[in-house]
């Protein structure tokens, strides 16, 4: 393989796995930061034992976001060191803000708040973890800025042949930033709820520690179904934003070659031919496409062959058609997967409503414990539609991926780079799921670390370091 | 007046400085788990005595790679391709190292925790000796070609001048450290990391000073600011001799001043021997990557000078507040986290 395939697939793997990691933290700095809003305001222990354990699996989940978010920050140089000379002077920005203004926030006060338990007052180690939350939230925000930019720039001039920044308000207030910020933070925010509504109910089915997982649930659930549904409305403004950004991969996600008629219907079902640019064995649902791209029951939305036409004549030659399947089921597998959120969701609602949570449907439960995969699932789709949807595009119009990667790294250096990154990602993946499962095997009675110490906290007599 | 081109300079110098600065302790804290501890409560007092720091000391280097990407995108892009491998196994171990820390405590069995104390040592001695290497290298020039393109074999990376970089940073790194335990342990921890401070500034002012003549040969940077190099390496020399005498009167928080401040210095002489050049082309001097030829526009500066003059006494001000929270000893009766 060549070191663009290579590179492609180390870019993918890192990613994708980071992405696994970091809507869960998002997701969890908010809740356990309710939790202990909670604990402060309420004075009820539980709810700072709540706080702490579900800090635990934060903790864990954290360490493993953070480290394999370092990657991020150099790879742009070491893999894909042309595109970085070509959009540094735009994309490179929001990367250093992000930096200073969400890394330094977070692992400064994440420190904080796990060492200062008894350090600080309540007020300012709950100030702490909303600290944390909020860094997370920038930094979601930032990064998002710069793949914005990569989706529809803008704020920029062609300069000695980069794309040098002319307006950094163009590039914070780019459309498809308004909508892809709120559609990727509310999506984690319910993946954190996600996670805690399905380990809630795993431990609600064992009847181990009724109350605590109860509560847990519950607010959990709240959180979870306001995103959730937030996701899916934010994702309808994303989708109309895409017929008029990037047709290409809205034709693409809905597998559409020819024209799609006046109103359009939404393709449910499609097997597709690429080779032959047809499909066969459709499902269709009337008006429906037409309604996502426009939210009315007629429009047309063009097809790849005319958009490829189109493209050929304003961007030359070429092959403008984005891998058309895996743009099609990753879209198909991310609504799937949010429509089943949502509907759980309500269903919690409805049993917390009406006060049935002490007789919980066994079944239910246990869809809710299986639903903690819904969102990973969803994160990933979505974001594998929309990097693949915009391919061959890095920067859609401007820059092409054949262009962007490092013409001085050899394919055996990338190879080698992939083979130790997925090894390591794969061993930290493993040790994670271990380390979930014991800690929540253990409940939230049982926290300490497995030292075999249990003298008291922090004895009052600490010397003085700078005295 | 600095021109917003140079400010940039200054500001990446800056960040590295505080980078070497702080996480050269945490780096050094993470060797001394397998050099100075001598049983697992010793190991756990050191990893907790950096718990709540190194992370955000970390992001220092983010942010100096950040700041790198958005000032001087060719510098970016042709340091990290160019130096491919050693970025990927300084990499690896800074993920190694930094789920460690997290990890290590999460089980009671030997070889789990004999694990991740190994990760912990790679991951503290390698990221501090390969960045080293890099830094080493881009005073020594590297062949680097009309495009900015750096194509190394082996040799131009390792070779007898970077290695003895490395080797004196990863020192420096621990002797540094070994102050740091010096401010945050108490008994008998206390007294061997100052008696092995002690002992290891010998050769690490010998390694300090080889580097200097070496420098002085096989580089072109004292030929281009002698002077300042000059009071440079006298501002070293004192911090160094002062660094001694603070260690003999058992003076902590000066001795790790002065370890800083050597380091600090070190680094610093780096980028004053760069300047106005921040990659050198073996090759061809007019192949140098240049502080105007490797920037970004003059918009893009603009708005990041604003954005990081705003930003940056807040960061400032809230590390220095951690510091100062966290600034009791560790003591190995209490509750440790990690």
């Amino acid at each position: 393989m060549d070191t663009i395939m290579l590179s492609r697939i180390q870019f993918a793997s890192t990613t994708i796995f980071h992405y696994f990691f970091v809507p869960v933290s998002i997701g969890l700095a908010l809740l356990i930061a309710i939790m202990e809003t909670m604990y402060v305001r309420k004075g009820d222990e539980e709810y700072k034992r709540m706080a702490q354990f579900w800090g635990k699996l934060f903790l864990i989940n954290f360490a493993v976001g953070v480290v394999t978010g370092i990657l991020q920050e150099f790879q742009f140089g070491m893999n894909w060191s042309d595109y970085s000379r070509f959009v540094g002077d735009v994309f490179g920005a929001p990367l250093a803000v992000e930096a200073l203004l969400a890394f330094f926030l977070e692992s400064t006060f994440i420190g904080l708040w796990i060492f200062g338990w008894d350090k600080v007052s309540k007020k300012v180690h709950l100030l702490s973890i909303w600290m944390v939350a909020f860094g997370t939230m920038m930094s979601a925000f930032w990064i998002l800025t710069a793949n914005s930019f990569m989706q529809h720039p803008v704020g920029f001039t062609i300069n000695n042949g980069r794309a040098e920044m002319n307006d950094i308000f163009a590039l914070i207030t780019n459309g498809q930033l308004l909508v892809e910020f709120p559609h990727t933070v509310l999506a984690a925010y319910a993946t954190g709820a996600f996670l805690v509504t399905g380990i809630s109910a795993y431990k609600l089915l064992k009847k181990q520690e009724v109350s605590f997982f109860k509560k847990s649930f519950q607010i959990a659930a709240i959180v979870g179904i306001i995103s959730s549904v937030g996701v899916a409305v934010a994702g309808h403004a994303q989708a109309q934003y895409l017929v008029e950004t990037q047709p290409m991969k809205m034709a693409a996600s809905e597998g559409l070659w020819g024209e799609s008629g006046d109103p359009a219907p939404w393709t449910v079902w499609a097997n597709i031919d690429p080779t032959n640019k047809t499909n066969s064995g459709e499902f269709k649902i009337p008006y429906l496409l037409s309604f996502l791209s426009y939210s009315k029951f007629s429009g047309e939305v063009k097809g790849m062959n005319q958009l490829q036409a189109e493209y050929e004549q304003q961007y030359g030659p070429g092959d403008y058609i984005p891998p058309v399947r895996t743009t099609f089921w990753s879209f198909r597998i991310m609504v799937a997967a949010g429509t089943a959120m949502i509907v759980l969701g309500l269903y919690a609602i409805y049993l917390i409503w009406r006060k049935k949570m002490d007789r919980p449907n066994t079944w239910f439960m246990r869809f809710m414990f299986w639903g903690l995969l819904l969102p990973p699932i969803a994160n990933t789709a979505g974001w594998v539609m929309t990097e693949f949807g915009r391919q061959p595009w890095t920067v859609f119009g401007l820059m092409q991926t054949k262009d962007s990667v490092s013409p001085n790294i050899t394919s055996g250096q990338v190879l080698f780079s992939v083979i130790s990154f997925t090894t390591i990602y794969l061993i930290l993946g493993l040790v994670l799921v271990g380390l979930f499962i014991k800690v929540i095997k253990k409940g939230p009675y049982a926290m300490d670390n497995d030292h075999s110490d249990s003298h008291d906290p922090y004895n009052k007599e600490g010397s003085h370091a700078f005295s | 007046m600095l021109s917003l081109n140079e400010l940039w300079f200054v500001l990446i110098a800056v960040l590295f400085i505080g980078f070497f600065f702080l996480e050269g302790f945490d780096f050094g804290v993470g060797m001394e788990t397998q050099l100075l501890a001598k049983n697992d409560t010793e190991r756990r007092v050191l990893i907790n005595s950096i718990g709540p720091f190194w992370d955000a000391n970390e992001v220092w280097l983010l942010t100096g790679a950040g700041a790198m990407f958005a000032a001087f995108p060719n510098w970016y892009a042709t340091l990290f391709s160019g130096f491919y491998i050693p970025f990927v196994f300084a990499l690896l171990a800074l993920i190694a190292r930094g789920v460690a820390f997290e990890f290590r405590g999460k089980r009671d069995s030997l070889a789990w925790k004999r694990t991740w104390d190994v990760c912990i040592f790679l991951g503290s001695f390698l990221p501090p000796f390969l960045l080293a290497v890099v830094f080493a290298s881009f005073i020594k020039g590297l062949p680097i070609d009309a495009n900015m393109q750096m194509y190394a074999g082996f040799t131009d990376i390792v070779n007898i001048y970077t290695v003895v970089a490395g080797i004196t940073v990863v020192l420096l790194c621990l002797v540094h450290g070994l102050m740091f335990t010096t401010l945050r342990t108490i008994g008998d921890l206390q007294v061997r990391a100052r008696k092995l401070g002690q002992k290891l500034l010998i050769p690490l002012g010998v390694l300090l000073l080889g580097f200097v003549v070496m420098t002085y040969f096989m580089t072109d940077i004292f030929e281009k600011r002698g002077t300042v190099l000059l009071s440079i390496v006298i501002l070293g020399i004192i911090a160094y001799v002062l660094a001694g005498y603070f260690m003999l009167k058992k003076k902590d928080s000066w001795a790790f001043g002065m370890t800083g401040a050597v380091f600090a210095l070190s680094v610093a002489s780096i980028f004053v021997g760069l300047f106005p050049r921040v990659m050198i082309s073996s090759i061809d001097q007019a192949f140098n990557l240049t502080i105007t030829n490797a920037a970004s526009g003059h918009y893009s500066l603009k708005v990041m000078t604003i954005v990081a003059l705003t930003l940056l006494p807040f960061v400032l001000g809230y590390q220095i507040w951690s510091y100062f929270i966290f600034h009791k000893r560790v003591h190995e009766k209490e509750h440790l986290e990690y």
